[in-house]
């Protein structure tokens, strides 16, 4: 056919053929056959039909990998690579790290036999080109691929001296490094490719010694997969040689859910406030992190409801199990307003003796995307889980499960007793590639759920930054999930590392609807307050769906806030429906609620009197009632809730301050603070130092050191900048 | 170890069509035959590839779509009828994972398409052609979306107008009305850059 692009075509034809790279071939062509076996299962397994070719004989040939046929240099070369994946299994996770993030931008950044050069130079490259092989098709569909990258690897290594090393595989090993193995010798190097987590282990194993730029790309997505995120670009310029390797962290992607303050509402208009509790301390430990860089949170992560529950607080407790807790209340001066009073309902609940603790069967959901690969993230995971594995029984059953790319199990339910077994696992774990968190979260809950204890604690424990790119990656679509989840009696703990890219809203959405409770990891030292000290609260759950309800007395009172709760208010016909999911509380807890309460007689008041509106009708005896408490929970074995009303008298109320109790006065100047970081109007003049003296005053034992800190974070938060300058 | 025998010495020659032929291992695909499958991908693979490559410009991605394509046909290979060419239904597939990869970038970062192969080919005899080459590709990279796939075949794989009207699912003179388009707006490019 004549057309006017003959002059085009003639110089596009001048171009040669583009090169194809025979390893991404074969790669792609095995991954198809192994897909197209899996669309002809009845075929594959091999009923004889006269027309198709097939070979019968040479069963004896036929590779562990599936279909395949073995040459005798491939069985030669598949051990080679078994003893390189228990050389891999014994070294330290730490001198993976170096590297990866790097290697991620780079990918991006070369093009052509550029990369392939770089690559050469950069061994640990490879290990993120590696991450591409985890494939949804699961081992089946990985190890062919592996096959064949071994197989075009002959020439390349020296074949003599890795055979050498096959004979030699025991704990001593030749990495380059010459890093030796730890005494206790992690027992996870079976090379059976039957877990998907070990067939990633191998061929990250692969990917480090083989050290050539050899591309065997395997995902059915792997640009997608494999590509940093935007922001990530601009910050990681390529490196030339010998220069120190800067680690990229992403900054100011930080995700918060836009909760404005719960407005001042008129007792006579309104006289009920519903909400649920609310256990989680998340928001404290990030408002810590972020003074502790010197930086102003950003106003939505502060939770002032989190701030004031993150410290453990002297609460009478009840004395049986049958009644989880009792309600605290008390009524004394507003610090920052001498004519407004605060209501404090504090709650505490029932301390589990440790015998009396069900069996736990836990899942670690741990996130080894490329975004956990930063000193405050999967190393702190590590350590975390390996503190709360201490607290755990012998009889109680660990499971892990991991997500990058895709998701696979690490390890499957194993019981406490083996701790070394477990703590291997979660020692041999290394971050990179993207985040498939949907899919994670998915196989955790099944394989909670296969393994369901129905008298004892069943419970998901997610670890991640929530920088969820592959699969579900809406909020909405996952709260969905995990609402439905919430059925089966799997309840989940949500734990946050990170800062840059943490995604609290998805964290707190996870948390809410699955039951859960959401933690903040950002030191050690909170790993070690939320799984070692609070362990109880956060694994063992003693009433759930609990409810707070205050009716005001519109006689005694003119106007009320409730401080904090934004995320948790609920509808006033809510209470008493069942149906109507709320907060768990864990054994021990303690929950505190402030109101902001403005008295009839007060100058205080910030609405005026209706000059047309009637004179209000006595109450009866009751008028010396400020507030009616009410609060319904379930038992966690129940479906139908029970009933706790307390009365608040007005003249039970303290008239000074000093008068107070400590513990009240405490959780007034965390609620001040609090106000204070989101700038909220009704603080009024209150600043930072009348909160250090509050604080001060309040402090009372302290054993573990929590109210201190808090003073000095309120110290740090006078004079740090709102903005981070950028790294 | 057992040798590996070649399959086409066992078979009876009782077939009327050769056994090594494109049709006779389509036929076998479909009714699930492994070994036919693996042929007819080691025989189209370049193709999906160099046309990936063409019309992404970027060996990382065209390995990604060719994946892709691969990883497809196992599951689709069922469904062609055989009423186009097999090579027409293949162009579909591949152009859909073309637009479909792109797609799935417009969220994340875009790639600049470098077709850093074609301005390096050719080096010593002469740059002047080799940069003339890419930049054409990278100018037709740039068209915007039904003008780029059909430009990409007619110009690149040197299909009739009519064949990629069956590709991508319109008549032959939406074809030429494109191309029409692709002329004029290839002509703005090249005053452009002659200007920069």
């Amino acid at each position: 056919m004549k057309d006017d692009f003959d002059d085009i075509k003639h110089i596009l034809r001048q171009a040669p053929a583009p090169k194809i790279d025979p390893a991404a071939k074969k790669a792609a062509i095995s991954l198809a056959l192994a897909e197209f076996e899996k669309n002809n299962p009845q075929v594959a397994q091999g009923s004889a039909k006269p027309n198709r070719l097939k070979i019968t004989a040479n069963n004896a040939g036929l590779s562990f990998f599936g279909r395949r046929f073995m040459k005798t240099y491939q069985v030669a070369f598949i051990g080679a690579f078994c003893a390189f994946f228990v050389l891999w299994a014994f070294v330290p996770v730490q001198t993976l790290t170096g590297g990866q993030s790097l290697g991620e931008s780079k990918d991006v950044f070369l093009a052509g036999n550029d990369q392939k050069k770089m690559a050469a130079d950069q061994p640990q490259q490879e290990i993120v080109t590696a991450t591409k092989e985890e494939t949804k098709n699961g081992p089946a569909a990985v190890a062919p691929a592996l096959a064949e990258k071994i197989q075009a690897e002959t020439d390349k290594l020296a074949r003599n001296e890795i055979l050498a090393k096959t004979e030699a595989s025991t704990a001593s090993l030749a990495d380059g490094k010459g890093v030796q193995a730890p005494a206790s010798a992690p027992p996870v190097a079976p090379a059976k490719p039957a877990a998907p987590a070990e067939v990633l282990g191998e061929t990250r194993a692969l990917a480090r010694v083989d050290g050539i730029g050899l591309k065997a790309k395997a995902a059915p997505s792997p640009s997608l997969a494999a590509e940093p995120m935007p922001g990530r670009l601009q910050a990681a310029p390529m490196p030339s040689e010998g220069e120190a390797i800067e680690q990229y962290h992403d900054q100011g992607r930080d995700k918060f859910k836009d909760t404005p303050p719960n407005p001042l509402k008129l007792a006579k208009d309104e006289p009920v406030s519903t909400f649920s509790i609310d256990v989680d301390t998340a928001s404290y430990s990030f408002v810590r992190g972020s003074l502790n860089q010197n930086v102003l949170p950003q106003k939505n992560a502060v939770r002032v409801e989190e701030l004031v529950n993150y410290f453990p607080y002297d609460y009478e407790t009840p004395s049986s199990k049958d009644e989880p807790f009792k309600a605290n209340v008390a009524v004394f001066p507003t610090p920052w307003n001498k004519d407004t009073q605060l209501l404090r309902i504090g709650i505490k609940g029932y301390q589990l003796e440790s015998s009396a603790k069900p069996r736990a069967n836990l899942v670690f959901l741990i996130d080894t995307s490329g975004s956990m690969n930063e000193p405050n993230k999967l190393p702190l995971v590590q350590n975390a889980l390996k503190m709360l594995l201490d607290t755990l029984g012998a009889d109680d059953s660990v499971a892990i499960v991991t997500y990058a790319g895709n998701a696979g199990v690490a390890l499957p339910p194993t019981k406490v007793k083996d701790k070394s077994k477990i703590s291997a696992v979660i020692d041999n774990l290394g971050a990179a590639g993207s985040t498939a968190g949907a899919e994670g979260i998915r196989q955790a809950y099944q394989l909670a759920e296969q393994n369901l204890d129905s008298k004892g604690i069943n419970r998901v424990i997610l670890a991640t930054d929530g920088d969820f790119n592959v699969g579900i990656t809406d909020t909405n679509e996952l709260k969905s999930y995990i609402e439905r989840e919430r059925k089966t009696g799997v309840s989940l703990s949500v734990l946050g590392f990170g800062m840059g890219n943490y995604n609290d809203e998805l964290m707190q959405t996870l948390a809410q609807n699955g039951n859960g409770n959401a933690a903040y990891i950002d030191t050690i030292n909170e790993a070690r307050k939320a799984l070692v000290e609070e362990a109880g609260s956060t694994l063992f759950t003693i009433a759930k769906d609990v409810k707070i309800q205050v009716e005001f007395n519109p006689a005694q009172v003119a106007e009320y806030r409730l401080i904090g709760y934004e995320t948790r208010l609920l509808n006033k016909e809510d209470f008493n429906n069942d149906k109507v999911d709320a907060g768990d509380i864990g054994s021990g807890h303690t929950v505190t609620a402030l109101y902001e309460i403005t008295p009839v007689a007060s100058k205080a008041k910030l609405v005026d009197d209706l000059r047309y509106a009637e004179k209000p009708a006595e109450t009866g005896n009751k008028n010396q009632e400020l507030a009616f408490v009410k609060i319904r929970y379930k038992l966690p074995d129940s479906d139908t809730s029970k009933l706790i009303t307390t009365p608040v008298n007005s003249d039970q109320a303290f008239k000074t301050l000093d008068a107070t109790p400590e513990e009240a006065r405490f959780a007034s100047a965390v609620a001040a603070f609090g106000q204070a970081l989101r700038g909220d109007a009704y603080l009024k003049d209150f600043n930072y130092e009348q909160i250090i003296s509050l604080a001060e005053s309040a402090k009372g034992a302290d054993k573990f050191g929590y109210r201190a800190e808090f003073v000095n974070l309120v110290r740090l938060a006078k004079n740090a900048p709102a903005l981070p300058p950028l790294r | 170890m057992i040798a590996f025998n070649k399959w086409p010495n066992r078979l009876s020659s009782g077939n009327e069509q050769p056994i090594d032929s494109e049709a006779q291992w389509l036929k076998l695909a479909q009714g699930g035959d492994r070994v036919a499958f693996q042929n007819l991908l080691e025989l189209h693979y370049d193709t999906i590839y160099q046309v990936a490559y063409r019309y992404k410009g970027h060996s990382e991605d065209a390995e990604d779509i060719a994946q892709e394509v691969c990883l497809g046909l196992a599951a689709k290979i069922r469904t062609f009828r055989g009423e186009a060419k097999f090579k027409t239904w293949l162009y579909t597939i591949i152009v859909n994972a073309c637009l479909d990869c792109q797609r799935k970038r417009a969220r994340q970062h875009e790639q600049l398409s470098t077709y850093q192969e074609f301005a390096e080919f050719d080096r010593e005899t002469g740059r002047d052609k080799s940069q003339q080459v890419a930049w054409l590709y990278r100018a037709l990279a740039q068209l915007p979306e039904p003008f780029k796939e059909t430009a990409f075949l007619v110009l690149a794989e040197d299909l009739s107008h009519a064949e990629v009207g069956k590709i991508l699912g319109c008549a032959e003179a939406t074809v030429s009305w494109r191309m029409h388009e692709v002329r004029k707006q290839l002509k703005a490019l090249m005053e452009d850059s002659h200007e920069g």
